[in-house]
């Protein structure tokens, strides 16, 4: 039997609301199919399945708000037998959920695995018995710690700071309208990298001349829906580049290092009335130009419409966040946990540019990369940054 | 198709790509960016909104034309006219 459980879609979100189910029990659904329809504080959200079966039960109804993780729905997978047991449900989301600066991993409670790789993949629980004991006392989830004890494992004092963390918080109103509540949310997950992660910072500039030179002709030969807008070339090649740097695109998580064998990058889309969210574009590297155009330009109308999928919001590898549209001239940007890199683009500005003796005019941005001092270094971030810029150099083998 | 009609074609395509924006304060000779909040993936989907609604193509090169509302209308009454 599997379970169909409230997703984590980004560290910023410790709960949901379901809003309505597209499926009733004794429907057949297959995986990718959407089944139910959740707000969150950035958006609504449409929460695909990631098993195909039968839907045996229902366990909330619409309109209940619940923690992450919490059994939504029972799948009876083809070919298993139906299972008796309802799974109990986590506590109530009244009864004081974590503070919001609850770390990405973990959320499945148990049985049968229904969720894709990503922010939403359980890790093995490292926790000492004494802080286990604690914990359950106090009614914390020890998923949703971060453990500083060796390799990770969860100690009696993360829970004691994780008990004074919660009691230092002030439970948020329920009558805040979502621009708040999205504010907050975006706040307490940046707040929890900046105090997690130990960044570090570089910047390159990056020679795109010939970049917009092969934009412009590319784009002659395409009719106007199938034009590229330049920051699809900065997606493919930073998507490239982490193939050679692997270490860069993953999670870290329960003390560890994941690195992913897919690269969905994520995109920071700024909303309409503001707040943002960066869902993925899936296997961004092994998707044509054309292909990732199509797909980045629907990412950002059904972001800002309000019409995002689950697995968009929670498979995230990396982030890249690009503000050039604004005139920045350099973004030196947070890691959104539990990812281990963010890649930001600045402005395309005309400089003067100095290259082999000659000084001429050129189309130039600057690129940066915040990364985890836990999984990378300077040299390795270094080297990164150094094939984005080779990459767009050569922007028709993108 | 006169120069009211044609704006109005373009305020319905700006609103497709920005539902929020007040139309009625657009200033015809200022920046269309300077005064929406605007990107240029947005930019490109009002271009596209325009080709729809106008039947007429949009070269990239002719962009910078398009930069204030006068501009717009300009260009697509001379489009139309040709």
């Amino acid at each position: 039997m599997a379970e169909f459980v409230m997703p984590q879609l980004g560290a910023d979100m410790s709960a949901g609301k379901l809003l309505q189910w597209r499926k009733k029990v004794g429907d057949l659904v297959q995986r990718g199919d959407i089944v139910a329809d959740v707000e969150t504080d950035k958006a609504d959200i449409e929460v695909e399945v990631f098993c195909t079966g039968t839907i045996e039960k229902i366990l909330i109804e619409p309109g209940e708000k619940v923690p992450v993780g919490t059994v939504m729905a029972l799948i009876r997978e083809e070919g298993k037998p139906a299972v008796a047991e309802v799974p109990a449900r986590p506590q109530d989301i009244t009864a004081a959920l974590p503070a919001p600066t609850a770390p990405v991993p973990t959320p499945r409670l148990r049985g049968t695995p229904v969720a894709p790789s990503g922010a939403l993949e359980v890790a093995r629980i490292h926790i000492s018995p004494v802080a286990k004991k604690l914990a359950a006392d106090l009614g914390i989830d020890p998923v949703s710690l971060s453990g500083t004890g060796p390799g990770g494992r969860i100690t009696l004092e993360d829970v004691q700071r994780a008990a004074q963390s919660r009691a230092a918080t002030p439970a948020a109103p329920a009558e805040l309208d979502r621009a708040t509540r999205m504010r907050q949310a975006i706040g307490a997950a940046m707040a929890r990298s900046k105090r997690e992660i130990p960044h570090y910072y570089l910047s390159t500039t990056i020679d795109m001349t010939q970049a917009i030179a092969w934009l412009a002709r590319e784009n002659l030969k395409r009719s106007v829906e199938d034009r590229l807008v330049y920051g699809v070339l900065l997606l493919k090649a930073v998507a490239l580049a982490l193939r050679e740097y692997p270490e860069l695109n993953g999670l870290f998580v329960a003390g560890k290092a994941m690195p992913k064998p897919e690269i969905h990058v994520g995109v920071a889309i700024s909303l309409r009335g503001g707040g943002l969210v960066a869902p993925a574009v899936h296997n961004t590297d092994r998707q044509d130009l054309g292909q990732l155009m199509r797909n980045f330009r629907d990412l950002v109308q059904r972001a800002r419409a309000g019409s995002l999928r689950s697995s968009e919001l929670s498979d995230s590898t990396i982030t890249v966040t690009s503000l050039g549209d604004q005139g920045v001239e350099a973004v030196f940007g947070v890691i959104y946990p539990p990812q281990v890199a963010l890649v930001g683009f600045g402005k395309i500005g005309e400089r003067p540019w100095a290259s082999q003796g000659q000084i001429s005019v050129r189309s130039v941005l600057t690129a940066t990369l915040s990364g985890d001092h836990r999984v990378s270094d300077g040299h390795r971030g270094g080297l990164f940054i150094a094939a984005v810029d080779r990459l767009l150099q050569e922007p028709s083998q993108l | 198709m006169t120069r009211e009609e044609i704006r109005d074609g373009i305020f319905r395509a700006l609103t497709q790509v920005a539902p929020e924006a007040d139309v009625s304060r657009i200033k015809p000779n200022l920046r269309l960016r300077d005064q929406l909040d605007i990107d240029s993936m947005d930019l490109l989907n009002f271009v596209i909104g325009v080709h729809k609604q106008f039947k007429i193509d949009i070269p990239e090169a002719d962009y910078p034309q398009l930069a204030t509302l006068d501009g717009f209308i300009d260009y697509i009454a001379k489009a139309q006219s040709h």
